[in-house]
C-alpha cells in the first residue's frame, strides 16, 4: 500500500514512526478533517501535515483493568456503536448531536479536545468522565486531566511534538447513569447554544456523587463543583431546578453571539441541568 | 511532491497524483471528472458532497484523498446499473424528492447508506440519516416519501390531452437523480483557467491597488489581474436599468464587505490555494453606516451621487381616507416589527465558465435570466447583444438571487480579453458576502376595523434596507404597499415603502419582492386586531377576505378569479380541529413546559412585473420526422418549468406530453421567455406555451381541413389526423424546412395586460393574483423558548394545478423557507457569512404537511392558472408567529424568533426575570 510519505504530508502506519516525524518538524495534526478543512477554507496548509488516521493503535475503545482507553483517532460513530456502561450514555447522546452522520463518521474524539471550541459537544461528558488525556511525544507519554488539557479558549496545553494517543476514563468515574443535553436553534448539524453532561451514582434513591459540566456559557467547559457538592444527598425525586442558585453558576461566563444571548443562556441553563439530571435518573431502576 | 494514491471509485480502480491532504471532493470533479459529487460549502455544513467509503457516508470536502487510499468510494455516478436507475433512484423521481437537484447527490448517498443498513427505515431513522444534507426547495417531506417508498414503478401521462392536471414527473428529473446533470461548476473545458476575486474586507473602506504587474510577475501562472480598468464596457450594472448603479469592480471605494475590486486571471493549479492576503492593495476603512436609521441622519454619508438622505426610491399607494377612517375605527392595533437580512442559501454556489468563439463570447453557469445576462454581459464587456450567447447550466437553487449578475462579469471579460476559457465558483463565503439578500424592514403597521371586525382602515410604512446598490430595491418599494393590505378589502389605506442604502450587501429579489416582509406585520396586526374584537382569528380574516368584484388596494376591481375566501373556508375544518388539540393539550398537565398553539396567515400576490411589460415568447416546431421540438425558454431553477410548460404544450397541442422534444433555455435557441421571477412563468410563459401549441394545432388542423375534436398521432414523416367525420395523413416529407429545420412552426407570445399606477398607486399593477393560506400547529418549550413545529395545513389557490406533485413541491419548499425566516435565519454581515453561523432548516426543523390544492380559476391563466413560487413562503412566517403567540401570550415581533427571543419575551410578558425563573 501507499506509505504516503511525502515532503509536506505523512501517513504513518504507527505511533513511533508519528511521534519520531512529530519530533522533527512542525506539523499540523490531521485525522478526521472535519475541523482542519473549514479552517483551511480555500487556502493550502501552512504547516506540513501528520495525518494519523492509519495508526491502527490509535483507533478502538479498550477496556483495562482500571480504566476504559478510548483511543485518540476513534470516531464518534465509533464511540456510538460501542458497547460500554451507562456511565456513557451523555457521552453517546453527544456523539449523536455532533454534526452530522457524516461527520460522526470522520471526527475524532481527540479531535474534538484538540480544537478545544468552548461549544465541543463531547468536552463536557467527557470532564463527567473525569477523562485523563494521554498525551506522548518522542520523550514519553504523560496524562493531564481533561480539564488541565483545554486551557482556554480554543487553545490546549499540547506542546509542538506531542499528539494525543488517548482518552482514559477511569473505572472510578465509569459509575453510575448519565446524560446530555443539547441546546440549539434547529435540529441536527447545529452549533450548541449551550450543553449540559451529568453523571449521576445512585444509592437508596439519593444522589450520591454529581457530575454536572456546562459548555458553550464559558470559555472553556467547566464542571459546576459548587452544584454538585449541594446535589450529594439530594432525593432523586427532588426538585432540581428549585435547587438551581445563582451562585451555583457563578464560574461561568457566556457572551451573546450569533446564537443566542448570554442572558439566555445563563437562564436556560438551570432548566436544562435539571432536564438532564432528570434524563439521567429516567434510566435508573427506581 | 506526491505520490500515486490508488483506491476505487465506484468498483473502478482509481489512481490519482495529487497532494494527499486535497480534498476528496475536488479529486473526484477536477481529476477524475466525475461531477455528480456536488460541492456546496467545503465545511460540512451542507452535505451535498457526500459520498460512502467503505460503505459508510462522509462529506468528501471533510476527507482528504490521502485517507481513501485503499478504499471503496462510492458515488452518485455508481448508483444504478448499467444505465437504469435503481428503486431509491426512480423512487425521487416518482415523488418529485429533487427540484434543482444540487442535493440530491447527498440525499441519495445518504439514504442508500441507510437503506443498505435498515432496508425498512421509520421515518425518524431517515430524518437522523439525512439530517447531514440540507435542501432549500423541497421542504424535504418528499425526500423522506421517495426513501421510505425506495420502490417506485413509474407510470405518467401519456395520453394526449391528459397532461394538465397530471402528477406528471419532472421531465427532466433523471439527470438529477444519476449527477449527470451539469450544474454550473461541473466540467468546465480541461483548458478553462480560473478566476479568483479580489474582495473589500470591509463594509466601507477606500482603497489602492498596488503594482499590478510586480504581482503577475512574481506569481507564475497568473495571467492577468483585472480591475476597474479593465472593463472594456462599462462597468456599472443592475437589473433595472434607470437605476444601474454596481460597478463590476469597485472604482477606489468599496460599499460593503464583499465588493469585488480586482480579479486575478490564472491556471487552476495556482489560482486554487492562492492565499488572496498577497494581493497588493491599501485599505482605508471608513465609518460605514449599517441601518437605514443611520443612513438617513443628515450628516451620514451619503452612498450614491443624486439619492440624497440615501434614498433609493419611495413607494406609495393611497385609496379613501385612512388617517379619518381610524380616527373613527372601533377597535385599532398599532405595532411595529423588524425583519433581518435574509441569505437565499441555494445549495449551488454561483458558477459556470465563459468562452470567446472569435468574436463571440459563450458563457455557461446558473441563472434565473438569460436574456437579461446576455444583455448586461454585453454592455459590461462592450459588445453587441448578438455577439453573447448565455446557455445555463442547470440551476442549483436560486429563489431570486440568480436573477442579478454574480459571477458572469468576471470571467466573461477574462475570456475576452485572454481568449481563453475561464471559469468560477464561488466559494460559499462569496455567496454569502457578494450575493443579494432580502431586504431587513422595519415596518410600522397600524389598522382599525368596526365592531363587527370589518377593517375600515390600514396605514403601513416599511422601511427596507436595500443595502449598497440598487438592484431590485425599487422593485420591494413598489410591490410591498401594493401587497401590504393582504388580500383583503381595505376601503381606506395609505401605504407607504422606502429602500434606504446602507452599506450592507446589496438587497434584491427574494421569493416574494418584500411582501413576506410586509405580512408578517400586517398579518400579525390582525390577529390583534381579532383578539380587540373578540372574533376568532379565521372568521376575521373570512369577514374581510377580498371577493370578486371588491376593489383591491389600488382600485382594481376582478370580475372572477379572487382564491382567498376559498383558502380560508378550507381551513374552516381543520382550524378547528387543531383549536380543539391545542385546548385539550394545553388544558391536561402532561405537557409541562411544553405549550400547545395554532396559527394563521394568508397571502395574496400578483402574478408578472408590476404595471411593466414582461411577455414570454414560446416556439413549437414539427420536424420533418414527426418530432415535436419544444423551445421552452423559461428557465428551470427547480421549480419545473421544464415540466409544467411543456404539459401545458402538450395539451394545446393535442400530443402526448412524452412527445414533445424539449430545447430548454438558451439565448441562441429559445425565444425570450423572460426571467424566472415574480410568479410569472406558469402564468405568463404557460399562456405563450397554450397559444403556440393551439397556433401549431391550428395550422395542422388547416392543412387537413378537418374541424375539432381532432386528434393527432405523429409518425417518421408524417402525421395522421382524424375528426369525428374523416382521417387524413399528412405527409412531412413534402413540406419545406424553414431556417429553424421545421416543417410546421408556431411562435407566439404572451404578455400580462396590466395598467400604470397613478401618483396614488391607483391602476392594474396584475393581470392577476394567486391566492394563499397556511395554518400552522406547534409546541413552544416555555422554559427554553425553543418552538417545534407539528403540522402545518396549506390552502393553495393555484387557479388550476397544472401538476399537483409540482404545486406540493412548490407549497413545502416556499413553507421550509418560511419557516427558516420564522425562527432562525438571520444574515449579520461580516458575522453570520457561512452555513453553520447562518441556519436554515434541515429535513429535522420541517413538519409534516396537509396540502389543500384550491382551484377557483382564473379567466387570463392557462386552463384557469395562477402562479404559486412565491404565494408559498409568504404565509409561512406569519402563520407560525400567529401561532406562538397562540402558545405563549405574546407576539414576537423582532424576526427571527431564536430560543432566545422567544423566552425574552416569555419572561417579559410573566413580569420580571426572577417570578418567570
Amino acid at each position: 500500500m501507499d506509505a504516503a510519505i511525502s515532503e509536506d504530508y505523512a501517513r504513518p502506519r504507527s505511533l513511533d514512526e508519528a511521534l519520531d516525524l512529530l519530533a522533527r518538524r512542525d506539523w499540523k495534526i490531521l485525522a478526521g478533517g472535519t475541523d482542519f478543512y473549514p479552517e483551511l477554507a480555500d487556502r493550502k496548509p501552512s504547516r506540513p501535515v501528520l495525518d494519523v488516521t492509519a495508526i491502527a493503535d490509535l483507533r478502538g475503545i479498550g477496556e483495562h483493568a482500571d480504566a476504559w482507553r478510548i483511543g485518540a483517532a476513534t470516531t464518534w460513530a465509533d464511540l456510538i456503536a460501542a458497547e460500554l456502561p451507562p456511565a456513557f450514555d451523555g457521552l453517546k447522546l453527544a456523539a449523536r448531536e455532533l454534526g452530522s452522520v457524516q461527520i460522526q463518521n470522520r471526527a475524532s474524539i481527540a479531535g474534538n479536545l484538540c480544537t478545544a471550541s468552548p461549544a465541543g459537544d463531547g468536552i463536557p461528558p467527557l470532564l463527567t468522565l473525569e477523562a485523563e488525556i494521554e498525551v506522548a511525544s518522542g520523550s514519553g507519554v504523560r496524562a493531564v486531566a481533561l480539564g488541565d488539557f483545554i486551557d482556554g479558549y480554543r487553545s490546549t496545553v499540547l506542546g509542538e511534538a506531542e499528539m494525543i494517543t488517548a482518552i482514559v476514563v477511569p473505572k472510578s468515574a465509569a459509575t453510575g447513569l448519565s446524560h446530555f443535553a443539547k441546546l440549539g436553534a434547529r435540529r441536527y448539524l447545529v452549533i450548541s447554544i449551550a450543553m449540559v453532561a451529568v453523571r449521576l451514582d445512585l444509592e437508596d434513591r439519593q444522589i450520591r456523587n454529581a457530575a454536572i459540566a456546562v459548555g458553550a456559557c464559558s470559555p472553556v467547559a467547566k464542571r459546576l463543583n459548587a452544584l454538585e457538592r449541594d446535589l450529594a444527598g439530594a432525593s432523586v425525586s427532588a426538585d432540581f431546578a428549585a435547587m438551581i442558585a445563582d451562585h451555583h453558576l457563578a464560574d461561568l461566563s457566556p457572551i451573546d453571539d450569533v446564537r443566542a444571548t448570554a442572558e439566555y443562556r445563563l437562564r436556560a441553563l438551570p432548566t436544562l441541568i435539571a432536564r438532564s439530571l432528570r434524563g439521567a435518573l429516567d434510566g435508573a431502576d427506581l | 511532491m506526491s505520490g500515486q494514491l490508488r483506491f476505487a471509485v465506484n468498483g473502478t480502480p482509481a489512481q490519482v497524483s495529487v497532494p494527499p491532504v486535497t480534498r476528496l471532493s475536488q479529486v473526484l470533479r477536477e481529476e477524475l471528472r466525475l461531477f455528480g459529487t456536488k460541492v456546496g460549502c467545503d465545511a460540512g455544513d451542507c452535505g451535498a458532497c457526500t459520498v460512502l467509503v467503505d460503505g459508510e457516508p462522509c462529506c468528501a470536502c471533510l476527507t482528504a484523498v490521502g485517507q481513501v487510499s485503499g478504499c471503496e468510494v462510492l458515488t452518485i455516478e455508481g448508483l444504478g446499473a448499467n444505465g437504469s436507475l435503481d428503486r431509491l433512484q426512480q423512487s425521487f423521481i416518482k415523488h418529485g424528492a429533487a427540484q434543482c437537484g444540487i442535493c440530491t447527490p447527498g440525499m441519495l448517498m445518504s439514504a442508500r447508506a441507510l437503506l443498505d443498513h435498515e432496508p425498512l427505515p421509520t421515518r425518524q431513522a431517515v430524518a437522523d440519516a439525512l439530517g447531514g444534507v440540507l435542501c432549500r426547495c423541497t421542504g424535504y417531506r418528499k425526500i423522506i416519501d421517495a426513501v421510505i417508498d425506495a420502490s417506485g414503478a413509474n407510470e405518467h401521462a401519456t395520453e394526449a390531452g391528459a397532461a394538465v392536471g397530471a402528477r406528471v414527473r419532472h421531465l427532466d428529473g433523471g439527470a438529477k437523480v444519476t449527477g449527470e446533470l451539469e450544474y454550473g461548476a461541473d466540467a468546465p473545458p480541461a483548458d478553462a483557467l480560473r478566476v479568483k476575486v479580489i474582495r473589500s474586507p470591509h463594509h466601507h473602506a477606500r482603497f489602492a491597488i498596488g503594482d499590478k504587474e510586480a504581482f503577475i510577475a512574481a506569481h507564475a501562472g497568473i495571467h492577468a489581474v483585472l480591475d476597474a480598468g479593465d472593463v472594456t464596457g462599462v462597468n456599472r450594472y443592475g437589473v433595472i436599468a434607470p437605476f444601474a448603479d454596481q460597478p463590476v469592480f469597485a472604482e477606489g471605494l468599496v460599499r460593503f464587505r464583499g465588493e469585488a475590486i480586482a480579479a486575478m486571471v490564472g491556471d487552476r493549479e495556482v489560482v486554487e490555494g492562492l492565499d488572496t492576503a498577497s494581493f497588493p492593495v491599501e485599505w482605508t476603512p471608513l465609518d460605514p453606516v449599517m441601518t437605514p436609521g443611520q443612513a438617513r441622519k443628515v450628516d451620514a454619508p451619503r452612498l450614491h451621487e443624486g439619492r440624497e438622505g440615501n434614498l433609493l426610491i419611495e413607494g406609495f399607494v393611497a385609496r379613501g381616507d385612512a388617517a379619518g377612517a381610524m380616527v373613527k375605527a372601533a377597535f385599532k392595533v398599532k405595532r411595529r416589527t423588524t425583519t433581518p437580512f435574509v441569505e437565499h442559501a441555494y445549495i449551488e454556489p454561483d458558477a459556470g465558465y465563459a468562452t470567446r468563439i472569435g468574436d463571440r463570447l459563450e458563457l455557461f453557469g446558473c441563472t434565473q435570466a438569460t436574456h437579461m445576462d446576455r444583455e448586461e454581459i454585453a454592455a459590461i464587456v462592450g459588445l453587441d447583444q448578438s455577439q453573447v450567447r448565455v446557455v445555463p447550466s442547470a440551476c442549483g437553487g436560486a429563489f431570486g438571487s440568480k436573477i442579478d449578475l454574480s459571477f458572469q462579469p468576471y470571467i466573461a471579460l477574462a475570456a475576452w480579453k485572454l481568449g481563453r476559457p475561464v471559469a468560477i465558483a464561488y466559494t460559499r463565503y462569496e455567496v454569502m458576502n457578494a450575493t443579494t439578500k432580502r431586504h431587513p424592514s422595519e415596518v410600522d403597521i397600524e389598522v382599525g376595523c368596526d365592531r363587527d371586525g370589518r377593517i375600515t382602515a390600514m396605514q403601513f410604512d416599511g422601511v427596507f434596507d436595500t443595502g449598497a446598490y440598487a438592484s431590485w430595491g425599487p422593485t420591494v418599494a413598489s410591490r410591498v404597499p401594493v401587497h401590504a393590505s393582504g388580500p383583503y378589502l381595505v376601503p381606506n389605506y395609505q401605504a407607504r415603502a422606502t429602500a434606504i442604502h446602507t452599506n450592507g450587501p446589496p438587497a434584491g429579489a427574494f421569493r416574494g419582492f418584500g411582501v413576506p416582509q410586509s405580512a408578517i406585520a400586517q398579518e400579525g396586526a390582525y390577529d390583534e386586531l381579532a383578539d380587540l374584537a373578540g372574533i376568532d382569528r379565521l372568521e376575521f380574516r373570512r369577514i374581510n377576505a377580498l371577493r370578486d368584484g371588491d376593489p383591491t388596494v389600488t382600485g382594481q376591481v376582478f370580475s372572477a378569479g379572487v382564491g382567498i375566501g376559498a383558502c380560508l373556508d378550507a381551513l374552516v375544518e381543520p382550524w378547528a380541529e387543531a383549536r380543539r388539540r391545542a385546548r385539550e393539550f394545553n388544558a391536561s398537565a402532561n405537557g409541562g413546559a411544553l405549550r400547545r398553539g395554532v396559527g394563521l396567515g394568508s397571502c395574496w400576490y400578483g402574478c408578472g412585473n408590476t404595471s411593466l411589460p414582461n411577455p414570454s415568447t414560446i416556439r413549437i416546431g414539427l420536424k420533418r420526422d414527426g418530432a415535436i421540438v419544444l423551445h421552452q425558454g423559461a428557465q428551470d431553477i427547480g421549480q419545473g418549468s421544464n415540466t409544467v410548460i411543456a404539459q401545458i404544450a402538450a395539451d394545446a397541442l393535442g400530443v402526448p406530453v412524452d412527445r414533445l422534444t424539449l430545447v430548454a433555455s438558451d439565448t441562441d435557441l429559445t425565444p425570450d421567455a423572460g426571467k424566472t421571477s415574480a410568479s410569472r412563468q406558469t402564468f405568463i410563459t404557460g399562456n405563450a406555451a397554450r397559444l403556440a401549441g393551439q397556433a401549431l394545432r391550428a395550422q395542422l388542423l388547416r392543412r387537413s381541413n378537418l374541424s375539432e375534436p381532432a386528434t393527432i398521432e405523429l409518425a417518421d414523416g408524417e402525421v395522421r389526423l382524424r375528426d369525428e367525420a374523416s382521417q387524413t395523413t399528412l405527409d412531412l416529407r413534402d413540406l419545406e424546412e424553414n431556417e429553424f429545420g421545421y416543417v410546421l412552426m408556431a411562435q407566439e407570445t404572451y404578455d400580462a395586460p396590466t395598467k400604470p399606477l397613478d401618483e396614488n398607486g391607483q391602476g392594474e399593477p396584475y393581470a392577476l393574483y394567486g391566492y394563499g393560506a397556511q395554518m400552522v400547529e406547534l409546541l413552544v418549550d416555555i422554559e427554553l423558548g425553543t418552538v417545534r413545529l407539528e403540522h402545518l395545513t396549506t390552502a393553495h389557490d393555484v387557479g388550476k394545478a397544472i401538476n399537483p406533485m409540482l404545486v406540493e413541491g412548490q407549497i413545502e419548499g416556499g413553507a421550509a423557507q418560511g419557516i427558516g425566516m420564522a425562527l432562525m435565519e438571520e444574515f449579520i454581515p461580516g458575522r453570520s457569512d457561512n452555513l453553520h453561523d447562518y441556519l436554515i432548516p434541515t429535513i429535522g426543523d420541517v413538519p409534516t404537511f396537509t396540502n389543500i390544492i384550491v382551484e377557483v380559476a382564473d379567466p387570463l391563466g392557462p386552463y384557469g392558472a395562477k402562479g404559486l413560487g412565491e404565494h408559498a413562503l409568504i404565509p409561512t412566517a406569519p402563520a407560525i408567529l400567529s401561532a406562538i403567540r397562540d402558545a405563549i401570550g405574546v407576539a414576537i415581533r423582532d424576526l427571527p424568533a431564536t430560543p432566545d427571543r422567544v423566552r425574552a419575551a416569555i419572561l417579559a410578558a410573566n413580569g420580571g426575570s426572577r417570578a418567570a425563573r
